[in-house]
């Protein structure tokens, strides 16, 4: 039987083709060099005087108890994520049972899976809607370097290429305890922030 | 008066979550009808091809762990049995034994998922899907205390396995086997005459038996559409033929029976792992192989019926401890090609649920 | 058991029905010339004793002089298989004539082919790139490729 495939779109593929084609190109271009990580305040704490107002304390402590994940799921990760939300190792006793599909209602970006250059641009625009404070943890060995297919044409070595991260979680895939242990580095992390600075 | 519509286009994905991985559909829409659909992929394409050419053949295993993350001991499987047909490497018996129940817990496993997606993308948000993972978590047990490890195995060798079964394995797994049809019959009593599934699902998204065919479809969407043809039966590999299962079949081709198909291998999957453990001998798990294995110039292919379809590695060897090419046979990739067809005239909100059914997961599309 | 063809047994018919297009039938496959594969298959495809219906795959391997082009079919009527390869020697513009009028299986994997191995397929709707993206620069499964 004979079905007729040829494409027949009432847009054109080719020039939308070239248009993303030429996005990826110039982001791979553009970030030679990984983002530093944005926690150089930490190692300045010893020499500065921090008396955390009782402002920043209740601030901080709603910011970090119900943290809502945005979606991002690339790989075999994303698995391991959806264990933790389940009802063996319980994430919503940390508040974060809600898997928020709409990134500008969401402050966390787990990033479970592997990036390739040809998901990156939607990676960082995603991360681009959501509303400032939010925080990036990278899950697994794929997020942190690159992983096993760190040699390869396609795939970007680490988040940090495009977006900074805050915490990074080993493993291949981390079990949801590592990943939990994780979440729970990023809740310490935040309750040391001032408003003073930003 | 009549209404004037245009037709719009709408992106559908890479980052949606019912989108089972990243996977892009430009979708044209007139009102909420599709009328044509663009299916885009390669967000996850990592050069697993690639990277196989330089690594030897034992350090390729991790790698096809990686294709299809929810069914690694399968991947794991037709690997290993394609270095073996290129090698002439024999296995031994325990180890042709263990192979059948593992890979047949883990179609069980992946099974689950993909009946607890199907249902979290039909509206039953998380309720089924939870359950689902219930029985996972005590599948992932079994599978931790064999290899140590919940999602990505990296347990089968070439010749068979290095370490065998530690002793509590069978005790738990026949604790599983007695558990598991109790919980199947909880799942049928709550969801195979549900109304809301049988309107969402029935007559939704159906693949005629002759385009099955023609697109080279295997596993579950296949044989939903009528197809008898399961690579156990017509092909044995490893030691199948010796166990006695049946091969169910639907028969419309729609969403429906595709979950059907797949709630109805679960059972079958159990029967043969009953017969399995039964008639376990002892012995030797791994066959006498050399550290760094130069298997002679040729080529193989060997398949097997992975739970998305037939799983396929095409070898070529040039004698050295390096394969030369690894093709991967992904069984995701060719049942996708008839997506659009599928698609066309129905909503988006039922676009979601073809594709949900026809259960892909994009490591195995992508490579 | 499926029964894996030896390219001797089909290869009186196709000589009968093609001549000259075959050329080089052994033990596990039968070698035929790139311009003739699309007859080649139909003719497996549509005749009744053969009637190879499900492509299991199509591979192409880079063996540095020439691309080599695996197919494997698989009749379900009858449950036997045939490997069938065609060479193509050109390594600037390699162009070899599509299947995929006759299985529709083998769209998605042509294009993937286009894409990473560079070999054009005559006659192919839709040839562009599948997994990587529009401006890419080279094809990354050939052996040449850094």
């Amino acid at each position: 039987m004979e079905v007729d495939i040829t494409p027949r779109h009432i847009y054109s593929d080719t020039e939308l083709d070239r248009t993303e084609g030429e996005a990826i190109e110039a982001l791979k271009r553009s970030t030679q060099q990984p983002i530093p990580d944005p926690d150089r305040w930490l190692d300045e704490e010893l020499r500065r005087n921090i008396l955390l107002t009782s402002l920043d304390t209740i601030l901080n402590w709603a910011r970090r108890s119900s943290l809502w994940p945005a979606i991002c799921f690339p790989a075999c990760c994303a698995f391991e994520l959806i264990a933790a939300n389940a009802s063996r190792f319980d994430l919503s006793r940390f508040g974060m049972e809600i898997l928020r599909a709409s990134p500008r209602q969401a402050d966390l970006m787990i990033t479970a899976g592997t990036l390739t250059w040809k998901m990156a641009p939607q990676v960082k625009r995603i991360y681009e809607q959501m509303a400032e404070p939010k925080w990036v943890i990278a899950m697994g060995a794929c997020g942190i370097s690159g992983g096993i297919f760190r040699s390869s044409y396609n795939v970007v070595p680490g988040y940090n290429r495009i977006i900074p991260v805050d915490v990074y979680v080993p493993g291949c895939p981390p079990r949801p305890e590592a990943l939990i242990h994780g979440i729970r580095m990023l809740h310490h992390k935040i309750s040391k922030r001032s408003i003073t600075e930003g | 008066m009549a209404l004037k519509t245009e037709p719009f286009v709408l992106n559908i994905g890479p980052v949606h979550p019912s989108t089972h991985g990243v996977f892009r559909m430009r979708a044209t829409l007139d009102g909420e009808v599709i009328i044509d659909m663009e299916p885009v992929f390669g967000y996850l394409h990592r050069g697993i091809e690639k990277l196989a050419e330089e690594r030897t053949y034992t350090g390729v295993i991790p790698l096809t762990d990686r294709l299809d993350y929810l069914a690694s001991m399968s991947n794991n499987l037709a690997y290993v049995l394609a270095v073996e047909k290129l090698a002439g490497i024999p296995v031994p018996e325990r180890a042709e034994y263990l192979r059948v129940i593992l890979a047949e817990l883990q179609r069980i496993a992946s099974h689950l998922i993909a009946v607890g997606a199907f249902l979290n993308d039909c509206g039953a948000f998380f309720t089924p899907f939870l359950y689902m993972f219930r029985e996972r978590e005590k599948i992932v047990d079994l599978f931790e205390m064999v290899s140590g490890q919940r999602l990505l195995y990296n347990y089968m060798r070439i010749g068979g396995f290095t370490q065998d079964i530690p002793d509590e394995f069978l005790p738990a797994l026949d604790k599983f086997v007695r558990q598991m049809p109790g919980f199947i019959d909880e799942y049928d009593r709550l969801l195979a005459e549900n109304e809301i599934l049988l309107a969402r699902a029935k007559g939704v998204g159906i693949l005629p038996k002759e385009l099955a065919i023609n697109i080279c479809a295997s596993g579950p969407v296949l044989r939903g559409s009528g197809v008898n043809w399961d690579i156990r039966k017509v092909d044995p590999y490893s030691i199948y033929d010796r166990f006695e299962f049946d091969i169910p079949t639907g028969s419309a081709g729609d969403c429906y029976d595709r979950y059907r198909v797949r709630v109805q291998e679960m059972r079958q999957s159990l029967r043969i792992i009953e017969q399995a453990m039964k008639q376990l001998p002892s012995g030797a798990v791994r066959s006498e192989v050399p550290h760094l294995i130069h298997p002679p110039t040729g080529e193989a292919y060997a398949h097997i019926e992975a739970p998305k379809g037939e799983l396929g590695f095409y070898l070529v060897s040039d004698n050295s401890i390096a394969p030369y090419r690894c093709h991967i046979r992904a069984p995701s990739l060719m049942n996708l090609t008839a997506l659009r067809e599928m698609m066309l005239g129905w909503k988006i909100q039922d676009a979601i649920i073809i594709f949900g059914s026809i259960d892909i997961t994009m490591g195995e599309v992508d490579r | 058991m499926t029964l894996a063809l030896s390219g001797q047994e089909v290869v009186a018919k196709l000589e009968q029905q093609f001549p000259g297009s075959v050329i080089e039938s052994s033990e596990n496959n039968l070698l035929v010339k790139s311009e003739s594969i699309f007859d080649v298959a139909e003719y497996l495809k549509s005749s009744p004793e053969l009637d190879f219906d499900y492509l299991n795959y199509i591979a192409a391997v880079d063996y540095y002089d020439y691309f080599e082009l695996v197919y494997q079919f698989t009749s379900m009527k009858h449950n036997h298989s045939l490997v069938l390869k065609t060479r193509c020697y050109d390594r600037e513009n390699p162009a070899v004539p599509s299947v995929v009028r006759l299985w529709r299986g083998a769209d998605f994997q042509e294009r993937e082919i286009y894409d990473l191995m560079g070999i054009s397929f005559e006659g192919h709707p839709n040839l562009k790139r599948i997994v990587l993206w529009q401006g890419f620069e080279g094809h990354p499964l050939r052996k040449d490729y850094l």
